[in-house]
């Protein structure tokens, strides 16, 4: 069965499809219950599931990390939500030095399943601390999975695939992308959580991306090829760990790879996506990778915001650099 | 109007007096047989031999570190035996007392501090979680597990150890408030032991630490921490209560840290001689002591025998911790992840490559 939903709807929509599934999962978070969250991602939920398990909580991120953790050493399975990327720091010690840790520091005894929901990336206007992409901390600590849909067919499966994970799943949400529109088939069968997908074919060069900029590289590849620049498109959705195989086969066919985010290059996912290119294409690199994101500066008031969030522009002008070697 | 100052109140429960004399308080009844004061008696004993055992085994250069819990044998004991089998206990990286009370083997606890190890133990089979490093860090977890006793219904209990030093912690205070509003079974253990490696109480708080409680809005209380009877009783007390659903409280057990914060600090840089005198008055051991001889309940054998029972033990640490097995390159990626990750798979198979381009010791 199909219906077209918003990403927000599809992440409704497999939230309570995991709270049916499972009477272990619970929801908790700030506002996501009689509110349904600020972005109505749980919409309808409290009401269906019960306070017990769509919990409103304190306004107290690092308690909503350390309390998941205790509910998952319990046998449960906790989906929490920070409310706003900008406010996950609050928790990052639970996260970090906890979470991440526990399983391993049990010798595998206690098992983390926990879900940690966060809206991320720009594009919307905001104030301060509601633009951030902090996904290369996450994925730079081990004992975390980092995955991130940028299309509602991923955002219903991957939060399902989130949920039953035994790991801790670090889960970033496009926000901007919220609203965005596409046929759901509820009845298919997934592909593995960890894996990428080249979302378009092309065969002058790769453009790795994942999240909010996956639409945004779709309509520069459109674009492009206007102009004659066969772009290829691949879709990480999952960043820690990364889907090597289907990066570099595809720089394989091509010969070039620019990686685009909204995230500070420095230091951030396309810093590896670069090295592990450069280690494992060698002999087919036509020209180095090149990245194009956020720059070395805190997330910019949101008038400049189109300027730090790479756009259609900017990253066919990185593209035609890389096409100039 | 002149503004009320807090009303001072430094009093505490004591059920057993310094001198070894027992004391009545009709709001926690105690009424303990013989044998049940003789097992309590070797409980500290044995915890202070582990804690003994474990120091001079560092300074063996046989641990890289140990976290001494010298004078708080009572509070930890009287605590960890007022837990019944399907209680669960958070504690910090001190409480090797608690950890002997939930039949967790001490010679894992000297793996953790040998290097062995990180934990390993099983929560669950022992009711006793991981030790937790991160000052305050187990406190939201205790809670949030004993939300999840609350939700299944299962009425049993959750006490979280944590400190003085702590409980300035963000976390801590959060754990309160989240215990306060969600009504779960879980029973805050403060061991006040004065200093936070080399800052003192008063660094920490202006009011005595039991009375935060109210403010969160559940009951706090103070507790002779070297007496082991009066942490038994008031800890039954408040598991008790929060089993029923009366919710969470705040025991605070006043004692003294004896000994260094660990094998690496030195005391004698930031505290009197005398205060560590005075506080050796009121020791946790040789009351009991005294009152068992008093009371005539125990002859000398039962002394000598618990003498020979705590060298045989000292004796098993000694050998059990020299022959605990370094662990292998294998067990770095083991638990990383429960489910496969490819990123790992790759670092281990190009550390396995690594490591067999060496010629083995025996073939050269």
């Amino acid at each position: 069965m199909s219906e077209t939903m918003t990403l927000a709807k599809a992440l409704n929509s497999g939230l309570r499809k995991a709270l049916e599934d499972d009477a272990k999962v619970l929801l908790m978070g700030e506002d996501i219950g009689r509110l349904g969250g600020v972005f109505r991602v749980t919409d309808a939920l409290q009401k269906d599931f019960g306070e017990d398990r769509v919990i409103d909580t304190p306004l107290a991120e690092s308690s909503i990390l350390g309390t998941a953790i205790g509910l998952a050493m319990r046998g449960y399975r906790p989906v929490a939500e920070i409310q706003f990327d900008g406010f996950v720091y609050v928790a990052f010690d639970q996260i970090v030095s906890q979470l991440a840790k526990m399983h391993a520091r049990s010798d595998g005894h206690v098992k983390m399943p926990v879900t940690v929901r966060i809206p991320y990336g720009g594009g919307i206007g905001a104030v301060e601390h509601h633009s951030e992409s902090p996904e290369a901390y996450f994925a730079h600590t081990a004992g975390l999975r980092v995955l991130t849909p940028s299309n509602p067919v991923d955002a219903f499966w991957l939060i399902q695939q989130a949920v039953v994970c035994e790991d801790p799943v670090i889960f970033l949400e496009p926000k901007r992308r919220y609203w965005d529109k596409a046929e759901v088939d509820i009845d298919a069968t997934p592909i593995p959580f960890d894996s990428a997908r080249v979302v378009r074919s092309g065969s002058d060069v790769t453009l790795v991306t994942y999240g909010p900029m996956v639409r945004t590289c779709l309509e520069a590849a459109a674009a492009a090829e206007a102009d004659g620049t066969s772009i290829e498109v691949v879709d990480l959705r999952s960043l820690a760990p990364l889907d090597v195989e289907t990066v570099t086969a595809s720089v394989g066919r091509t010969g070039r790879c620019v990686v685009a985010h909204e995230a500070s290059v420095f230091l951030g996912v396309a810093a590896e996506v670069a090295a592990v290119v450069t280690q494992e294409c060698f002999y087919e690199l036509e020209a180095p990778v090149l990245r194009v994101g956020g720059f070395h500066t805190p997330y910019p008031p949101s008038r400049l915001e189109r300027l730090y969030l790479p756009d259609l522009d900017r990253i066919l002008d990185t593209v035609d650099r890389a096409m100039a070697y | 109007m002149a503004i009320p100052s807090h009303p001072p109140d430094d009093s505490f429960v004591q059920l057993l007096t310094p001198e070894g004399e027992r004391r009545e308080n009709p709001d926690f009844p105690l009424d303990l047989d013989d044998d049940a004061v003789r097992s309590l008696y070797r409980d500290l004993v044995l915890v202070r031999r582990i804690d003994a055992e474990a120091t001079a085994l560092q300074r063996q250069g046989e641990l890289g570190l140990w976290a001494q819990l010298l004078g708080q044998e009572a509070a930890q004991v009287g605590a960890g035996r007022a837990l019944r089998s399907g209680d669960m206990a958070f504690p910090t990286y001190r409480e090797h007392g608690v950890a002997w009370c939930r039949d967790v083997d001490p010679l894992t606890l000297l793996g953790l501090f040998r290097g062995t190890t990180n934990g390993g133990w099983d929560p669950e089979a022992h009711g006793f979680a991981l030790y937790t490093i991160v000052i305050g860090d187990q406190c939201p977890q205790a809670v949030g597990y004993a939300m999840g006793m609350q939700h299944d219904g299962a009425e049993d209990a959750v006490m979280v150890f944590f400190g003085d030093g702590a409980s300035s912690q963000g976390d801590v205070n959060e754990g309160f408030i989240w215990a306060s509003v969600f009504n779960a079974p879980v029973v805050f253990f403060c061991q006040n032991n004065q200093w936070a490696i080399s800052e003192p109480l008063e660094r920490q708080t202006k009011i005595p630490l039991f009375q935060r409680a109210w403010g969160f809005g559940f009951p706090g209380i103070r507790v002779d921490g070297n007496d082991v009877l009066a942490c038994l009783a008031v800890s039954r007390h408040m598991l008790e209560r929060a089993r029923e659903g009366s919710g969470p409280s705040l025991i605070e057990a006043f004692t003294y840290r004896m000994g260094a914060h660990t094998t690496s600090d030195d005391p004698t840089r930031y505290r009197l001689d005398s205060d560590v005198e005075a506080w050796r008055l009121r020791d946790p051991l040789e009351r009991v002591r005294s009152f068992l001889h008093k009371q005539q309940l125990v002859d000398d054998a039962f002394f000598t025998e618990l003498d020979e029972e705590a060298e045989v033990m000292a004796k098993r640490l000694r050998n059990g911790v020299r022959n605990l097995p370094d662990p292998q390159p294998a067990d770095m990626f083991a638990h990383a992840y429960a489910e496969p990750n490819s990123l790992l798979t790759r670092q281990h198979a190009e550390l396995d490559a690594y490591l067999a381009g060496f010629v083995p010791e025996e073939a050269r």
